[in-house]
């Protein structure tokens, strides 16, 4: 492979793993919690299809995102409601919301199917991006690639280092306790999933406007399902969860090199390299039981009702 | 005492009045009054039911009552949740911890305080150790709670509560959970709080504690105030009288039994733990004679639940002659080939462990005592019914039928059926651990009578127990578990309080190193 090449790789590697990225930081903060939320598929394709058609209609990105990202919350606040008001099943509603995203979207975008749309231009960043190789692979992003890692940062910074993450990671431990000391489980549980509603609509809305500017039935491909495992792999760390995202988009991105470079394996089985490529590296990095133990949010997927004090 | 209380301080920290609240099917807390003088030591007593955590929860802003005032300070105040409690400077100590174990101390503290505490402590870190010289309670700030003791954990509620200068600390059954040692080293606490101008609203269920320490005492009984009185002035047996009313029986010495042969043992049991958490196994070795208790004391966290699980089958390892029951390999045999073969197993959790919480309690009946009610795959459900039914009256479970669902039978009910249950196994040998716990008076003798008629049958019992007055009350032989390493083992009427508690501590696992031949 000659530079050229490994220059493209690595940056189009990195355009790949941003939807996932997105999708995984705000499903990392709702489990921290101790929401699961399965809806991720689900509101991802609805995050891209409003996306998509909001910036059809005005014809500007910017709105397409703004409407992703609020439908992206309004998904998750349906999903709060049943499971954090109503104590549904978690498991369940998730799975219903994945089901429901998948297709509304798909009736809802029929109109647009085939239409095409000016997404994001890249951002050059001035001087950096002009460093060889580098530049290219790191500095010269369209300007969501820039948010992701900038939200990544923000994000561990939030979880690791600030009362807010104290607050969310005694919630997902031990909700009782938690009220017991005057936090608001549940107002902090719907922040949680809004976020994350918000974060999967961006994903979304990544598909349609940047990585594939144009509405498809189904084009998220199961990133969703993805980004659910990749946060579990990734014990819920958030330097993990980069790690996991940009590794899925460079297995995404070799799958395609290596049939151009004429591999003769059933292309079928090299589609399968992105998600076993990522799942066994995940694997491998949480393999660490004791530590696992530790990480993991303990009340994840448990209802909790202040009523019912313990 | 309390009259001088009064007279130095005319006005009172806190008045309860005409506290109600009713849940679904039980008045919790009906009509209750209750008065607390700054720096006193107030009791709070009472049978299980009782209603005595409904009304600390309604002060601390946890419950919301029907009716009634709270008059806090001389104003009537509206406890609407744990944060308005604890910016009027009310402080509780969970029975069940509510710390969180994958933070630090300081980590967990901080949470617990508003921006402005913050910034008035400045240095939180460095208030918790000068806080922790001022009371003697040795916290260390940079400690994952995950790994301190159970005694080390409470200590940090109250230092969490220390932490907001507290003027009322509510304290739920802080001994049940302490050695001896810990429980002396609690009173000096409180001791040196309530001369501070603290005043400390104490429950308990240990009366002795309650007459060496509090300055007054309230007794509730069916969700009723029932009594005042001065713990100094009484004696534990009258005042557990007006907690049970006329009926109490008191627990009376029992017996002591020389077991006679060797049914159980384990050999050098050495056993990792599963859980980050818990704690390895250390050489464990003991044998169970037949017609005998043998006790173990400890401290939770120190072995016990994984001696347990082992035991039981539940934790699956295979072990090879370690774990022998009349004379057969118990260690290799799955869980339930174990019962089978005559073990029968209380677990300490009975919700979720001993009983499954959605089911009623024939179907619980039947999880683990299936010989006769099944027969070719079929069950015969109304000789389970007649079976639960005839455990229930058999051990005055109140509850409304074998229909009942587990979880909707109080702790104490619950306990007394499965023990019921194990019981009419007939096994050689029962594991049981804390059976007591949080049981009422009255269930708790009950309890104590079975296992007794029990071990007089010729079952040999193994008694897990934290309450240390309770091992002594029924083992015939005892020994105590420190850090996954178990004691000597010696009959009861050879130790003493003192000892076992200084065993419990793990004073002996030096020595034994050096002795093991001996033991």
């Amino acid at each position: 492979m000659d530079i050229d090449l490994i220059t493209q790789v690595l940056f189009a590697a990195i355009k790949t793993g941003t939807p996932l990225l997105f999708i995984a930081l705000g499903e990392a903060i709702c489990e921290k919690t101790g929401v699961l939320n399965l809806g991720q598929e689900g509101m991802m394709l609805m995050g891209a299809v409003v996306g998509f058609m909001a910036a059809y209609a005005t014809g500007n990105a910017g709105m397409g995102i703004i409407g992703a990202m609020l439908i992206g919350m309004l998904m998750s606040l349906i999903f709060g409601f049943l499971v954090l008001h109503l104590g549904a099943n978690q498991v369940a509603t998730g799975l219903a919301l994945t089901i429901f995203g998948t297709g509304l979207s798909a009736f809802i975008g029929a109109s647009v199917v085939g239409h095409t749309i000016t997404g994001f231009q890249p951002l050059n960043i001035p001087l950096l991006s002009e460093i060889p190789v580098l530049g290219k692979v790191l500095f010269s992003h369209d300007p969501l690639v820039y948010l992701a890692i900038v939200l990544a940062i923000l994000i561990g910074f939030v979880a690791n280092k600030t009362r807010v993450g104290l607050t969310i990671k005694a919630v997902g431990e031990n909700p009782h306790a938690a009220n017991a000391i005057g936090i608001k489980v549940l107002k902090v549980r719907y922040l949680a999933v809004m976020f994350g509603g918000a974060m999967a609509g961006l994903g979304g809305a990544y598909m349609s406007l940047v990585y594939t500017p144009m509405w498809v039935e189904n084009m998220t491909a199961g990133r969703g399902w993805i980004a659910l495992a990749l946060v579990v792999f990734a014990s819920w760390r958030i330097g993990n969860i980069v790690l996991g995202a940009y590794l899925f988009g460079l297995a995404s991105i070799m799958h395609l090199v290596l049939q151009g470079m004429g591999w003769s394996i059933s292309p079928n089985l090299l589609a399968m390299l992105p998600y076993v490529a990522t799942i066994v590296v995940m694997v491998i990095i949480g393999a660490d039981k004791y530590k696992e133990k530790l990480l993991a949010p303990r009340s994840l997927g448990k209802p909790f009702d202040p009523r019912q004090m313990a | 005492m309390s009259e001088t209380l009064k007279k130095q301080n005319s006005s009172p920290r806190l008045e309860l009045l005409n506290i109600t609240k009713q849940y679904p099917g039980c008045l919790a807390n009906d009509q209750i009054c209750m008065t607390l003088m700054p720096g006193e030591i107030h009791a709070l007593l009472g049978e299980n039911g009782a209603g005595k955590s409904t009304l600390v929860k309604t002060i601390y802003g946890v419950v919301s009552p029907d009716s009634g005032q709270i008059i806090w300070d001389g104003h009537e105040v509206d406890i609407k949740s744990p944060s308005i409690a604890r910016d009027l400077g009310i402080g509780m100590v969970f029975q069940h911890f509510s710390l969180f174990e994958t933070l630090t101390v300081a980590q967990n503290i901080e949470l617990c305080l508003s921006k402005e505490q913050l910034s008035e402590i400045g240095n939180l870190a460095q208030r918790i150790r000068d806080l922790s010289k001022a009371y003697g309670l040795n916290v260390d700030p940079e400690r994952y709670v995950h790994s301190l003791s159970i005694g080390e954990r409470q200590r940090v509620e109250i230092m969490r509560c220390l932490v907001q200068s507290v003027k009322l600390l509510i304290l739920d059954e802080p001994t049940s959970v302490l050695t001896p040692q810990e429980v002396a080293g609690l009173f000096t606490v409180l001791r040196q709080l309530s001369s501070e101008g603290c005043s400390i609203l104490f429950i308990s269920h240990k009366l002795h504690e309650v007459t060496e320490i509090c300055h007054n005492a309230t007794i509730l009984r069916g969700g009723k105030f029932v009594g005042d009185c001065e713990p100094a002035n009484e004696t534990p047996a009258t005042i557990a009288k007006m907690m049970v009313g006329d009926l109490a029986e008191q627990d009376a010495g029992y017996e002591k039994a020389h077991g006679q042969e060797m049914i159980f043992a384990a050999k050098n049991l050495t056993l990792a733990s599963k859980n980050p958490f818990g704690t390895s196994l250390k050489a464990v070795n003991f044998e169970l004679l037949k017609g005998e208790i043998l006790g173990i004391a400890g401290v939770a966290g120190n072995g016990q639940e994984e001696l347990m699980s082992i035991i039981s089958g539940e934790d699956s390892r295979s072990l090879k002659n370690v774990l022998t029951l009349d004379g057969a390999d118990l260690g290799v045999l799955s869980a339930g080939a174990r019962r089978k073969s005559g073990l029968a197993y209380v677990p300490e959790e009975r919700l979720g462990r001993g009983a499954v919480p959605e089911m009623s309690l024939s179907e619980n009946t039947l999880l683990t005592h299936s010989r006769g009610f099944v027969k070719s795959g079929l069950v015969n459900w109304a000789a389970v019914k007649e079976y639960a039914k005839s455990l229930i009256n058999q051990y005055s479970v109140k509850c409304h039928g074998e229909f009942s669902e587990a979880k909707s039978l109080s702790g104490g009910n619950l306990q007394k059926f499965i023990m019921g249950r194990e019981i009419g196994q007939n096994p050689k040998v029962l594991i049981c651990a804390h059976p007591t716990w949080g049981v009422d008076v009255g269930a708790a003798l009950a309890i104590h009578q079975a296992l007794l008629q029990l071990r007089d049958q010729g079952a040999a019992i193994l008694l897990i127990s934290e309450d240390i007055d309770e091992l002594f009350l029924l083992a015939d032989r005892m020994a105590a578990v420190c850090d996954g390493h178990l004691s000597p083992v010696v009959r009861t009427e050879d130790t003493s309080i003192d000892q076992i508690g200084q065993w419990m501590a793990g004073t002996f696992i030096n020595d034994s190193n050096s002795s093991e031949a001996l033991t």
